[in-house]
């Protein structure tokens, strides 16, 4: 075959269309999966919250999260009658270990597991400067850890604390809702694990879901509703004194 | 017209810039993911990344294939909306294994297991079961509460502890 310098220049670009495609490969669906029939979501009782840690220590072993770093952790609450602003909250690990026993027979306890609100429109996935955390079209927050460069403008910017910096690999990581459980028909480990049902994955845009009865009919609040994140971790019987 | 006389050099310095432009299209194209931009401004496919990560636990679906007589048992019980994996840990390599029998998993000690939850404390609701340090007299509590499963006891005495 012959070919002069004109025909030559004219294959060049569809060439290189060609190649592009070639080294991209074309992305996989999981089978089965829609990301456009789900809206993602979480629903917490605090009513059925026992302290127990089990979901977080279910959240490490499932997700590898090193010591001393949380995608979820509990926090209990301690309010005195006569001091709603300023609670008494402790965390010891995270709640991984579980609580001390609480002996002061004063105010009120309960305790608040916390994980990232999955915002609709959420502050950290506003100011990534290189596109690497993002909310799926499913309604999930992740991390790209191919693209995160570790600079935590993010973790700066959750107004909920949820992110950290994962010391072996130096990216951003938090609560993606065990993506891989849910794409393929489980729950969250959370989830699976809280021996009281006190979390629920909920799928918003599932109308056989029992979170629209459970939304119409009780008190559910998000946290910190006067940032308009879109927070969809809805909480029952939240005090007015968690932050 | 003379005008365009002597505009070779402004012709040059265009082409060169239409030649940078293009090595850009190109480097571009080469080091941009193909699924960047397919859904927003991130690489689609970090979407997929995520969802292939290995799991530990493997549910209580799973479970339940096998150990149906124990759902069953659960089922009747105060522990029927405790799931296997809450107390017998990740078990995705025992359940989900081609050879389940390869990696058995280990019996949890009812000593240590079940204060986890019912450790007595003012700071849980009060309708939750929970015993303090007495209760058991330094008994595990599998000696009374045979089964844990449904771990209610057969005699009168139950209920007695709160």
């Amino acid at each position: 075959m012959k070919m002069n310098r004109r025909q030559i220049l004219m294959l060049m670009p569809a060439a290189a269309i060609a190649w592009e495609s070639i080294l991209a490969g074309t992305p996989e669906e999981a089978p089965n999966y829609k990301m456009s029939e789900h809206w993602w979501s979480m629903l917490i009782d605090i009513s059925k919250c026992i302290g127990c840690g089990n979901c977080v220590r279910a959240c490490a072993a499932e997700n590898k999260v090193p010591a001393g770093h949380f995608r979820t952790w509990v926090e209990r609450y301690h309010v005195d009658d006569e001091n709603m602003t300023e609670p008494q909250v402790i965390s010891p690990n995270g709640g991984f270990d579980g609580f001390p026993a609480a002996t002061e027979d004063t105010g009120k306890y309960f305790y608040v597991p916390k994980l990232c609100n999955q915002c609709a429109d959420s502050p950290c996935t506003q100011v990534c400067p290189v596109g690497a955390t993002f909310i799926s079209p499913d309604g999930v927050v992740m991390v790209d850890r191919k693209y995160c460069l570790g600079c935590a403008y993010c973790v700066q910017a959750c107004p909920y604390g949820c992110r950290y910096i994962h010391p072996e690999l130096e990216v951003a990581d938090k609560c993606d809702l065990c993506y891989h459980r849910i794409t393929k028909g489980l729950t969250t480990a959370c989830c699976e694990n809280c021996p009281t049902g006190a979390r629920q994955l909920a799928d918003l845009k599932d109308p056989k879901d029992p979170i629209h009865e459970f939304l119409r009919t009780h008190n559910v609040q998000v946290l910190k509703p006067q940032m308009a994140t879109g927070a969809k971790v809805f909480y029952n019987d939240l005090d007015g004194s968690v932050r | 017209m003379s005008s365009f006389k002597n505009t070779g050099h402004l012709f040059r310095f265009a082409g060169l810039f239409v030649l940078a432009f293009l090595i850009f299209l190109g480097v571009r194209g080469f080091v941009v993911p193909k699924s960047f931009g397919q859904y927003g401004h991130y690489r689609g496919n970090a979407i997929v990344d995520d969802a292939a990560r290995p799991m530990f636990y493997a549910g209580h679906q799973a479970c339940e294939t096998c150990h149906a007589d124990i759902a069953a048992t659960k089922a009747s019980g105060a522990h029927a909306h405790v799931n296997c994996e809450a107390c017998h840990g990740p078990q995705a390599i025992h359940a989900l294994a081609d050879d389940p029998t390869a990696h058995i998993p280990v019996k949890p000690d009812s000593a240590t297991l079940c204060i986890r939850c019912h450790a007595k404390t003012l700071a849980k609701p009060k309708n939750f079961p929970q015993v303090d340090g007495d209760h058991s007299q330094g008994m595990a509590c599998i000696t009374c509460h045979t089964n844990p499963h449904s771990p209610a006891m057969d005699t009168a005495a139950k209920g007695g502890a709160k």
